[in-house]
């Protein structure tokens, strides 16, 4: 979304009524809470969820020197929030580079989320050393076929996790592959179009930046399941920054990463972790909430930074 | 002054004898360092029974990964190497398992 025209501010106004407010910033809309107070008076129906994405434990350079601490961080944060979120979804890279033990650490620290629970998807830091045994035996269990695909209902929204990171060979881009394409139709195939459906996978199901691979190849074709759909939210992680697009009724959301800040894309000669002084990384690292309120499209995405 | 002209010739002899040793041990190994997301030197021509090493200088992490099988790192964090020593003559395409747009080649004669 480049500009927000009149009716699209009149349509962002209305958030101001249940609790949000929102902000052009550099030619993208981004809210925040009023009050307390206000966020109180959202409906039963609405719900919250956070979603935390590329915690990398086992990470270690200049911008980050311990992951965890920054993460415990993310956890106190998301345990301060009122109305607490029904749920967090980790959007995978878990641990950097498989790190031994770092997916233990992971699991110990989000045990002290206040929320019912974690659903969770695998980045390629997750599964390239084994090609996901790992990740799949912790995680697998009561996804699709054990492949770590899931849907799930909550108070009337539809969420689907899929995986873009297991064929993640050759041209170095995310694919989803046959299987969960065809799975995806019919998973949504007895939906009404008029039900709202978040979609969060790893890797961007746009093409933010096929050059450092910031894409997934096969994307298109899973998203022409969805075209029907009133309101779609695709939230991603894996670029450890805040990007969104808005493409007729989908609107696409990227997250920060919880450990380390990532070059903007085509800023620097190749991605990767940004080598800048802890306290300026701070600010671009961080967590996403999300509020659903019936009626309202689309949901209200709220990234917030530690620093 | 006889045994001083002796002992130039062995000194001489040992210098050479050590710079000839020296000559063969950089022939049979080879670096390729990993850096900016690339493999350099991206082509990479050594003779059979070479000891390639890898070292890579990101603070993200990167493999060295056969397109084939032949070979395959761990995952490398900052500064750590890995090491394949080639003893059959061919053509060995290799990737970045965590980034597979960086590619590159070690042709072994």
């Amino acid at each position: 979304m480049d500009s927000i025209d009149r009716r699209g501010f009149l349509e962002c106004m209305a958030w101001a009524g249940t609790g949000l407010l929102w902000a052009a910033s550099g030619g993208v809309l981004s809210s925040r809470i009023v009050s307390p107070a206000a966020a109180a008076e959202t409906k039963a129906e609405s719900f919250r969820f956070a979603q935390i994405s590329d915690t990398h434990i086992g990470f270690k350079g200049q911008a980050n020197g311990d992951p965890t601490a920054t993460l415990q961080q993310v956890v106190e944060r998301i345990n301060a929030l009122q109305p607490a979120p029904a749920f967090v979804l980790h959007t995978g890279d878990q641990t950097h580079g498989q790190k031994a033990g770092a997916f233990d650490t992971v699991a110990e620290i989000l045990k002290g989320l206040k929320t019912e629970r974690v659903f969770y998807l695998p980045g390629e830091h997750d599964v390239f050393l084994d090609g996901g045994k790992e990740y799949l035996e912790r995680y697998g269990k009561g996804t699709v076929g054990g492949r770590g695909w899931q849907s799930f209902d909550y108070k009337g929204t539809h969420f689907v996790g899929l995986v873009n990171v297991l064929k993640y060979k050759g041209e170095g881009v995310g694919a989803l592959g046959e299987d969960q394409i065809e799975w995806l139709g019919k998973d949504l195939a007895s939906l009404s179009s008029s039900t709202p459906v978040v979609v969060f996978a790893h890797v961007p199901l746009w093409a933010v930046y096929p050059q450092w691979g910031w894409t997934t190849e096969d994307a298109a074709r899973g998203l022409e399941h969805l075209k029907r759909f009133g309101s779609v939210t695709v939230l991603n992680g894996h670029i450890h920054q805040v990007m969104q697009k808005v493409e007729g009724t989908v609107a696409f959301h990227t997250a920060m990463s919880t450990a380390f800040p990532q070059p903007a894309p085509g800023s620097a000669p190749a991605p990767g972790p940004m080598k800048i002084p802890e306290a300026e990384a701070r600010r671009m690292i961080g967590s996403t909430d999300v509020t659903y309120v019936p009626g309202q499209h689309p949901l209200a995405i709220v990234d917030t930074r530690l620093g | 002054m006889k045994s001083y002209v002796w002992s130039v010739v062995i000194a001489l002899g040992i210098v050479l004898a050590g710079l000839t040793a020296g000559h063969a041990a950089e022939r049979s190994s080879a670096a390729i360092s990993v850096q900016q997301f690339k493999f350099a030197p991206s082509v990479l021509t050594v003779r059979v029974g070479t000891t390639v090493t890898w070292t890579n200088h990101d603070e993200e992490t990167h493999t060295v990964t056969s397109a084939t099988g032949a070979f395959a790192s761990a995952g490398l964090g900052h500064e750590e190497g890995f090491s394949e020593t080639f003893t059959s003559p061919g053509r060995y395409e290799y990737f970045c398992a965590l980034h597979p747009h960086m590619k590159a080649t070690v042709i072994v004669r």
